[in-house]
């Protein structure tokens, strides 16, 4: 099977061995995977701060970048809803709705895409660790993908879950709200990593690289002992250890 | 401006509600009580997401008719013998309801929990031009005017204030010797309450809904205050939103049932009061002069436009208990009495952008709070409307944010901007690098750095790896 891979503009500059562990899970899955070189952001940061001319320019870029693609699989929940937007965003634009609407409908999250469309619930990965998953709210809520993320992970040999308390709360990232209310997403980023170390896991999982480098910065400045990984790493790992 | 309640910039508000860490550990503990009450409560129902369907229909339908419905409503009263008034702004229905107090030359005055006369900042109008005393029979209204606090809560108003401060301010008012049980502070606040209610000139009452075709006013509480507040003054003025309806007691009785599951968790209330005009012929107990006053004060400017949705709202305050930002700056940094997700919409379009600009931006647009909505009203969607309207229409954005967003847009949209950018960030940001994490960084980047690590960007960026991996493969 042909995957487009819509890798997003964190993982491209800041996050790579998020991308790569994505395309060699994929590759391990039995799928081909194609990276359209034309990709670059979906328009989320513009069009979430109400800057939505500015992020059409961007998604028109994507819709072309990815007209071709057979399947769209993207490693974050709230960049693939994003795509899936577009669909609305366009509707009054006949020069660009039918191609919003067809990139829509082949969008899918990794594990989404795992487990609806491959049709796998065990990816052979063995992991050994304690393990706790923040449940991104684009992803559950807007997306709709609530379960595939857990179905994944238990079928992972060696890995222990350990459920974390309020696990569907925002962890105040919210793109720009970040840098734009900074003092509120303090408090409840601060919250979040609380409820982390409440676990007592040694790794925090998530399927969303923004909640993730939000989570990941607060942890590292407040000196948290906890790991943060993408699901994708961990759903990579084969050998009980995660890529550096 | 009547519905606000602070002159402090938003920041400031926000910088005191963080800092005010009782009010806080006050909110997140009710949060958790109500949003775990209230999922008991809908999923006991098994198929509440039905009942959220015709909880939308229900109110759809009325805003789609309003103008049918409120005629209804106002003829019905008025065959009871009822008078109505519809107010244009607030003004007008202060001025209205000062008219009628005057009139019966009040001197007391028992009020059940209204958020539309907060919004119309009713007590302070009549006591100013009445000269009367208005007192708060809602407990927690009744703890807030002792110290002349504000409600932070559309549904509990003192959500903010813990037992021991009501202890401690009943003290202070009434010499009160009791403990902080809130048993024994609510027998404390019935007993001083009693005699108020038997002594008042006028009953003012809020309106849950509007029954158009009995011309009936329906209100919810636990307290059974409203009861009081209208059985036993001489006069009664009921203020309702315009909005405020339901077409008969059939749908009176979804919203009532939906509307306590998902403000507190209960199937029921204690009292849901039905009144229907003055006293008639036989009755033995009720007002003998009703007055009902239809507030708009900007609602219509509201309805039909892309913001009609929020006007379906039915006032649970589902949406503030499960908000992560109200969890941690409370009801007051809205300022306004509108809090909470609802209030972020609501605020704006009542009070305008230049009161309330800054609320549709202090949310993550995580959606729980559309989650919870017992009549589907897409608040975030709405929130991310505000955001457009503010940006574009408005143009209120600041400099700096504009032209950082033109640059996105264009090294979003050209693959060799965005190729060049991208090549450049690691060498760029690597004077303020240091174990490829930035700790300072500057610009749009130093209020990310304040508090959290961010990453360095990679020299060779993911697509490189992939080429190359290609190239490898080749």
């Amino acid at each position: 099977m042909k995957v487009s891979l819509f890798a997003t503009c964190l993982v491209d500059m800041f996050q790579t061995n998020v991308g790569k562990a994505t395309v060699e899970l994929l590759e391990h899955l039995g799928c081909e995977v194609i990276f359209p070189k034309g990709q670059i952001c979906c328009g989320q940061p513009a069009y979430n701060s109400g800057y939505v001319k500015e992020a059409k320019e961007a998604m028109k870029n994507m819709i072309t970048a990815f007209d071709d693609a057979e399947y769209i699989v993207c490693p974050s929940g709230s960049c693939a809803y994003m795509f899936r937007e577009y669909e609305k965003v366009f509707a009054d634009d006949a020069q660009w709705s039918a191609r919003a609407k067809r990139l829509a409908n082949k969008t899918y999250e990794l594990t989404q895409f795992i487990v609806e469309v491959l049709g796998i619930t065990d990816v052979g990965a063995s992991f050994n660790g304690n393990v706790t998953y923040h449940m991104s709210c684009h992803m559950t809520r807007l997306l709709g993908v609530k379960s595939a993320p857990f179905t994944l992970l238990d079928n992972v040999k060696g890995l222990t879950y350990t459920e974390l308390p309020n696990k569907t709360t925002c962890c105040g990232f919210g793109g720009t709200f970040s840098v734009k209310m900074t003092p509120i997403s303090e408090q409840m980023v601060d919250e979040k990593v609380q409820h982390i170390i409440e676990t007592g896991a040694t790794y925090l999982a998530g399927a969303d690289e923004g909640c993730l480098m939000n989570i990941r910065g607060r942890a590292e400045r407040l000196g948290a002992h906890v790991q943060v990984l993408h699901i994708a790493e961990i759903l990579n790992s084969r050998k009980a250890e995660v890529r550096a | 401006m009547p519905m606000k309640v602070s002159n402090e910039s938003f920041n400031n508000r926000v910088g005191e509600g963080i800092q005010n860490t009782f009010m806080r550990s006050a909110v997140s503990g009710a949060q958790d009580r109500l949003e775990t009450n209230r999922q008991l409560a809908t999923e006991e129902l098994g198929n509440w997401e039905e009942w959220r369907s015709l909880g939308e229909e229900i109110r759809q339908h009325v805003l789609a008719n309003l103008d049918y419905y409120l005629t209804q409503l106002s003829e019905q009263v008025a065959a009871r013998g009822g008078h109505v008034f519809f107010a244009a702004t607030a003004e007008e229905a202060q001025v209205y309801i000062a008219k009628v107090a005057n009139k019966k030359q009040a001197k007391k005055i028992v009020k059940s929990k209204s958020m539309v006369t907060e919004e119309i900042d009713l007590n302070h109008y009549l006591e100013e031009h009445v000269g009367c005393r208005v007192i708060e029979t809602d407990l927690g209204e009744y703890i807030l005017q002792l110290d002349n606090d504000l409600p932070s809560h559309i549904v509990a108003p003192a959500l903010h204030r813990k037992k021991e401060q009501v202890q401690e301010s009943f003290q202070r008012h009434h010499h009160y010797e009791g403990s902080e049980r809130p048993e024994e502070l609510t027998k404390h606040a019935r007993k001083m309450l009693r005699d108020d209610y038997l002594t008042a000139d006028i009953g003012i009452t809020g309106c849950n809904f509007a029954v158009a075709d009995t011309g009936s006013v329906c209100i919810v509480t636990n307290e059974g205050n409203a009861d009081l507040s209208t059985a036993l003054p001489k006069t009664q003025i009921t203020v309702m939103g315009m909005e405020r309806l339901v077409p008969t007691f059939e749908e009176l009785e979804v919203l009532v049932n939906m509307l306590t599951r998902s403000a507190v968790g209960q199937k029921l209330p204690s009292y849901v009061t039905v009144l229907s005009g003055p006293r008639q012929e036989g009755d033995v107990d009720g007002p003998e002069e009703f007055h009902l006053v239809i507030v708009d004060n900007g609602r219509s400017e509201i309805l039909g436009s892309e913001f009609q949705a929020i006007l379906q709202c039915i006032r649970c305050g589902a949406c503030a208990n499960i908000c992560p930002v109200y969890r941690h700056v409370g009801g007051h940094s809205y300022g306004s009495i509108y809090s909470g997700p609802v209030g972020a919409v609501l605020s704006p379009l009542l009070g305008g952008y230049d009161e309330y600009k800054e609320l549709p931006f202090a949310s993550t647009l995580c959606g729980a709070c559309t989650d919870v909505c017992p009549v589907k009203i897409p608040l975030h969607e709405l929130l991310h409307k505000h955001r457009q309207t503010i940006v574009e229409k408005e143009g209120r954005a600041p400099v700096s944010e504009r032209f950082l967003m033109s640059i996105f847009g264009i090294g979003s949209s050209s693959s060799g901007m965005y190729k060049f950018g991208s090549k450049v960030a690691s060498s760029v940001l690597k004077p303020l690098t240091k174990n490829e994490q930035l700790s300072k960084g500057i610009g749009p980047l130093k209020n990310w750095t304040d508090i959290r690590e961010f990453p360095a960007p990679k020299k060779e960026r993911f697509r490189d790896w992939f080429e190359n991996r290609q190239k490898g493969d080749d």
